[in-house]
């Protein structure tokens, strides 16, 4: 039986991003895994300002300076030239995971192959093949006060990415507290995904359907509302 | 007292075979691109090297990898955007690689530099990487024991030195490096302006020259990032013309 995965209604990459940017509050301190979560800083509501991390050791970092400007002792951890905001520090890497798993940030939100129902994360590897690379993803699920996903519900096969149990090698063990996906907003509580909300034009059985685990109701589910982007 | 030294060269030229060699920085922010090619031309072989990373492109890490003088790699993320020197030695079984967390990595080598020779974090509990570590619970939480790093050397780049070996850092730059100094029976560090001690201001000081063996100045340092978007391939003088 072929699941459908509703492909026809489903948030962008930008989209997603944008739902978990409104979570991030003012005077957050915040670490955006490398990639796709590195998105969500576009999307800061106004009025509010996050700074923003990065494990080799800057606080308030901002954009990429212009072409021929990089100074390229000035990198995120995406190894991408970045600036300086006023009121941005330098510190080394021993103090940048001491603020990583000592519980010093507010937020950090990666990407995920899977997460499971109480909270483990796989998102570094996909087997045993190849050249095996973690960086700081085992550091930075532990410690930040939400840990947060954002992925896309499904694979490109239409395989569930929440699931029961995650096949993929972990990250951490129940370490994710809120996943953003394209179709629902969706936390972690009791060993167990609480749906919060839903894309309107889905039923919550077909939202189900696309999921590995059971999904919990607590009250009522919002509808996951976001701009065109 | 003066710890600088006149050249690359003289810097380097104590790391012999078989060596265990911290080489600061992450990717290229905070690299002594200069001093590792001196090792390069030095050629010491055998050698177990502590990064972040595994090199990237034909200079640098990667060039002492096809070089052939690295038998393991302790590190992190052993990519790139050109990582074809350790992948290549990597997946024909000619290179160990020894993956650990990054945050776990610069804890090992600040708890090597502070005599602490062992410790407990949540990082990698549960996951394939905590394998074989011994477990311990505190306060309902699990954690593994991670054991210290050290290195017979540590080679590293730094803004600012002075002639007692006091640095400061450029930027991002400071990364590994001033953990690494500290976790290294010799340090040797390559710096973009020697200054004499007193010019730098106490207040700025970030590592301390007890940390700190040998100073060399480079005053124009190369950046990897900038090597590799010029195609720079480097090889030791004698074996130049055959890799061109």
């Amino acid at each position: 039986m072929t699941v459908n995965t509703r492909e026809d209604i489903k948030l962008s990459n930008a989209q997603i991003a944008w739902r978990a940017a409104q979570d991030i509050l003012d005077g957050a301190y915040v670490n955006l895994g490398i990639g796709f979560p590195e998105m969500v800083a576009r999307y800061q509501p106004p009025g509010r300002q996050a700074i923003f991390h990065t494990e080799n050791g800057i606080l308030n970092f901002g954009e990429a300076p212009p072409a021929g400007e990089e100074d390229w002792d000035l990198i995120n951890a995406g190894k991408k030239a970045v600036t300086l905001k006023p009121g941005a520090a330098f510190f080394h890497h021993a103090d940048s995971f001491a603020m990583v798993r000592g519980g010093h940030l507010d937020v950090a939100i990666l990407g995920a192959l899977q997460v499971a129902q109480n909270g483990d994360l796989a998102n570094w590897r996909v087997g045993s093949k190849g050249v095996p690379a973690v960086g700081g993803a085992m550091d930075l699920v532990h410690g930040a006060k939400q840990v947060s996903v954002i992925t896309e519900h499904v694979t490109k096969n239409g395989d569930p990415k929440l699931v029961e149990k995650c096949t993929f090698p972990l990250t951490g063990v129940a370490c994710i507290t809120r996943v953003y996906t394209s179709h629902a907003v969706v936390d972690i509580k009791d060993g167990h995904f609480v749906l919060r909300e839903k894309l309107a034009d889905m039923t919550i059985e077909e939202l189900q359907a696309m999921t590995g685990a059971k999904l919990h109701i607590e009250g009522s589910v919002a509808d996951l509302v976001v701009p065109e982007l | 007292m003066d710890k600088t030294i006149g050249s690359l060269a003289e810097a380097v030229s104590e790391i012999g075979d078989g060596a265990t060699v911290m080489i600061g920085g992450f990717g290229g922010s905070g690299a002594p691109i200069e001093l590792i090619h001196a090792l390069i031309d030095k050629g010491s072989k055998n050698l177990t090297v502590i990064n972040n990373n595994a090199g990237n492109g034909r200079i640098g890490i990667a060039a002492m990898i096809d070089a052939g003088m690295v038998r393991k790699m302790i590190c992190s993320f052993p990519k790139s955007s050109d990582p074809r020197a350790f992948t290549d030695k990597y997946l024909a079984g000619e290179i160990e690689l020894e993956l650990v967390p990054q945050g776990t990595l610069a804890e090992r080598i600040r708890a090597g530099g502070a005599g602490i020779p062992a410790f407990y974090t949540p990082t990698a509990y549960g996951t394939e990487l905590a394998e074989g570590k011994a477990i311990a619970e505190f306060d309902g939480r699990h954690y593994v024991q991670e054991r210290w790093l050290k290195a017979d050397f540590a080679i590293v780049k730094a803004h600012l030195g002075d002639t007692y070996g006091n640095l400061t850092y450029n930027k991002a730059g400071r990364n590994f490096n001033p953990l690494m100094c500290m976790a290294a029976a010799r340090t040797i560090v390559q710096v973009s302006k020697i200054v004499k001690a007193g010019e730098i201001d106490p207040e700025h000081v970030v590592t301390p020259g007890i940390f700190v063996d040998r100073v060399v100045e480079v005053a124009n340092p190369s950046q990897e990032e900038e090597l590799i978007r010029a195609g720079v391939a480097y090889a030791a003088p004698e074996s130049q013309g055959a890799q061109a």
